[in-house]
């Protein structure tokens, strides 16, 4: 039986040389942001083609789940940068604290518009936040109280809407996405309001108007073309990718374009960062290398790259701001996220 | 109770009516089966089939001291969005390399970036009607063609989708084989050897064995569950490495060739192992000369099935990380590696028209390797099947 043998002591080699590799390494470690996701590794396959470092590995695993696992440790098998569209939160930041990640670089890249959007055989809608809230939410005020959300078509929030069942598919509660979406939508229209106690109020409704559509935008675009009477959220670089097919709605009489998603008049709009773990710069040298690749004029500025892949890059004054502090490695502290 | 003749007759009719709607019915079962599997791929060949042809433009190109800083500069401003950026950005390395270049300016094919691919290909793009005219004329004097996609097969995964090829999922897969293999193949062999020739009929084998049977069963995202928890956090293996996915998928493939091997080996009959008892052989002696050779190809075929399934699958692949963006082909086990069918899936996750047509070429070429494994098993088993 000696192929026994021979794959039986080939493993166990494997094996022995496999324990305990967490040394220097060359190749960079990724996780987060889907929405990040597409800007990183465009930075990540120039870094790879036109250095002699390799391709770093970039895993798309959500805002949060990439924080999770980048905060997990300092040891070299965790992570070395993380991608979010949103900021770190302060309970994030203590996690990493506990775990012994304290030497952290906040990196801003530009922003990203979420779009509320729907086919474009339709046709053309606007909304104010007000009314996709009252759409979404699970208790809606009817009277000043708060009651089971009773709205099953557009047209019952407001007469002047369409009368089209109401039908929504978006993000899962691990994307940046939805978080943003929450903040700045659903939190937001409720903290101006009494029968919510002036409180920032954000639970979906589950009675199926709510559709979670998993992490994968380009499924909530397949969704959208066949089903033409819902509407789903996803980032801005998908619409414009998709603009033969759907149709971004106005939100409070703004049209998501890039330049209103860049001044902010666009209401739903959020930035898209990167997190840097300084602990590993000595021992990933590469990280350097694509740190600067990412905030480079070539990349991120108005005359950028990533730009042609649907970014919205930042006023130039403010660029150089970020590309400065992400030059000097300033640590992120805890003061600085609230 | 008698029965008339008429009663028998009509009672007989009805039965024989019975059975034939039975028979349709379960026909109509295989044509549904059937209908669905030829539109699952003649869809994915309608789709597929174009992305292994790539869009080419005829350009000159100008090796100057300016285009070994500004890639751009190489070719001339019409063309200077239709050509691939990942063609662009290798200019100054190869004027580095080679410095007769320097100064020449010559005519050359090109990748074409992937809008223009898309267009040659008749579909709508979002090209403005200036850049169309210069790709028309390009087409008339025939310096714009689709060509053989040689770089589906030789390059890795890409963000520029006109680059995207499937050649590091596949070392990848191919390395995650091997290990699978390696570890699957002799563990569950020997396990089945024992359970089967040397192990005591009680209590204990019986709950082992349904366990095993149960095993074959659990839904895969839980070994890779089991994958994270034991070979990364306990024992350090990298995560992503194909040494890892393989470890994983192991365990996923175990039962399976515990199960096939087991079948295989009672296949042998009593008389082969009482022979060479007869003549004074050890138990082992008798299942390494005789029992074991004998069963080889069931075990064969059993294994190249499991590792068909272990090729195709990605749930258990997530959690340890090897869905990811990983554009060069590992050198080694350790080494972050993706696999053809998570190739698949990020490609599912793009919104450029061109990742939609990769996405199902990746299938048509991991529908093929499939084909081939399970073929290859079908042969073993006929050529090598004792009938007893």
């Amino acid at each position: 039986m000696k192929p026994f043998t021979v794959s039986t002591i080939g493993l166990a080699a494997v094996m022995a040389a496999s324990i305990g590799t967490a040394h220097a390494r060359d190749q960079i470690r990724i996780v987060g942001s889907s929405t990040v996701f597409p800007f990183a590794s465009y930075v990540a396959e120039e870094l790879g083609a036109t250095t002699d470092w390799p391709t770093p590995v970039i895993e798309s695993t959500g805002s949060g789940g990439g924080m999770k696992l980048f905060c997990e440790g300092s040891s070299l098998d965790t992570p070395d940068i993380t991608n979010a569209s949103r900021r770190m939160k302060p309970s994030e930041f203590e996690r990493c604290q506990e775990n012994g990640v304290t030497d952290i670089t906040e990196a801003m890249v530009g922003y990203d518009g979420i779009a509320f959007a729907q086919s474009n055989k339709n046709d053309s809608a606007a909304f104010t936040r007000e009314q996709i809230a009252m759409a979404l939410l699970e208790q809606v005020p009817v009277d000043g109280k708060l009651v089971e959300n009773p709205y099953m078509k557009w047209s019952d929030i407001d007469s002047s809407l369409p009368d089209r069942e109401i039908r929504v598919y978006g993000p899962p509660t691990t994307s940046g996405t939805r978080d943003a979406f929450e903040e700045l939508v659903l939190e937001s229209v409720t903290e101006e309001m009494e029968a919510y106690g002036n409180e920032g109020y954000a639970n979906l409704r589950k009675d199926g108007v709510y559709i979670d559509a998993g992490e994968n935008d380009n499924l909530i675009v397949q969704k959208l073309e066949k089903d033409t009477d819902a509407f789903g959220i996803f980032g801005y670089s998908f619409l414009e990718e998709n603009a033969d097919k759907l149709a971004g709605a106005n939100i409070d009489g703004v049209a998501p374009e890039p330049e209103a998603i860049g001044s902010g008049d666009y209401p739903v709009s959020r930035s898209l960062w990167f997190y840097i773990k300084n602990s590993h710069a000595d021992d990933v040298p590469a990280m350097g290398d694509y740190v600067e690749l990412f905030m480079s004029d070539k990349m991120i500025s108005d005359l950028g790259y990533l730009k042609g892949i649907g970014l919205i890059p930042m006023p130039q004054d403010l660029l150089n701001e970020w590309q400065e502090k992400v030059a000097d490695r300033k640590a992120l502290e805890l003061s600085g996220l609230k | 109770m008698a029965q008339s003749l008429d009663d028998i007759s009509r009672q007989l009719k009805k039965r024989h009516r019975r059975s034939a709607q039975m028979k349709w019915l379960s026909m109509s079962a295989l044509i549904a089966a059937g209908v669905f599997l030829v539109l699952f791929l003649t869809d994915m060949l309608i789709k597929g089939l174009p992305a292994f042809q790539q869009g080419y433009i005829e350009v000159e190109i100008d090796y100057s001291e300016r285009a070994a800083e500004l890639p751009l500069a190489a070719v001339q401003a019409d063309v200077r969005d239709l050509v691939s950026r990942g063609y662009l950005r290798l200019i100054p390395g190869r004027m580095a390399e080679n410095e007769s270049l320097l100064g020449t300016q010559r005519m050359e094919w090109v990748l074409a970036d992937d809008e223009v691919d898309q267009y040659l290909k008749g579909r709508q793009t979002g090209l403005k009607d200036k850049q169309i005219a210069v790709i028309d004329r390009l087409a008339e004097q025939g310096r714009a063609e689709l060509k053989f996609n040689t770089g589906f097969f030789t390059n890795g995964d890409s963000k520029l989708p006109e680059m995207a090829g499937l050649a590091s999922a596949a070392i990848g897969s191919v390395l995650v084989l091997i290990v699978t293999l390696a570890f699957a193949f002799p563990v569950g062999v020997m396990t089945a050897v024992y359970l089967e020739e040397f192990a005591p009929d009680n209590r204990f084998t019986r709950f082992l064995e349904i366990n095993i049977n149960n095993l074959a069963a659990i839904p895969s995202i839980l070994f890779g569950l089991l994958g994270l928890a034991i070979f990364i956090n306990f024992f350090g293996v990298p995560r992503s490495s194909a040494l890892a996915g393989g470890l994983t998928l192991g365990l996923m493939t175990l039962p399976i060739i515990i199960i096939t091997s087991r079948a295989a080996l009672s296949a042998v009959p009593d008389s082969i192992r009482h022979a060479a008892f007869g003549v004074g052989a050890t138990r082992w002696q008798a299942v390494r000369d005789h029992v074991l050779p004998l069963s080889m190809p069931g075990i064969f075929t059993g294994s190249i099935i499991g590792l068909a399934q272990a090729l195709g699958e990605t749930a258990p692949l997530i959690i340890i990380g090897m869905i990811a963006y990983i554009p060069d082909a590992p050198t080694s086990f350790t080494q972050a590696a993706t696999v053809l069918p998570a190739q698949i899936f990020t490609w599912a996750g793009m919104p450029e028209s061109s990742y939609v047509e990769r996405t199902a070429a990746g299938i048509l070429v991991l529908l093929t390797v499939l084909i081939s494994l399970n073929a290859t098993a079908v042969y073993l088993r006929k050529k090598f099947e004792h009938r007893w």
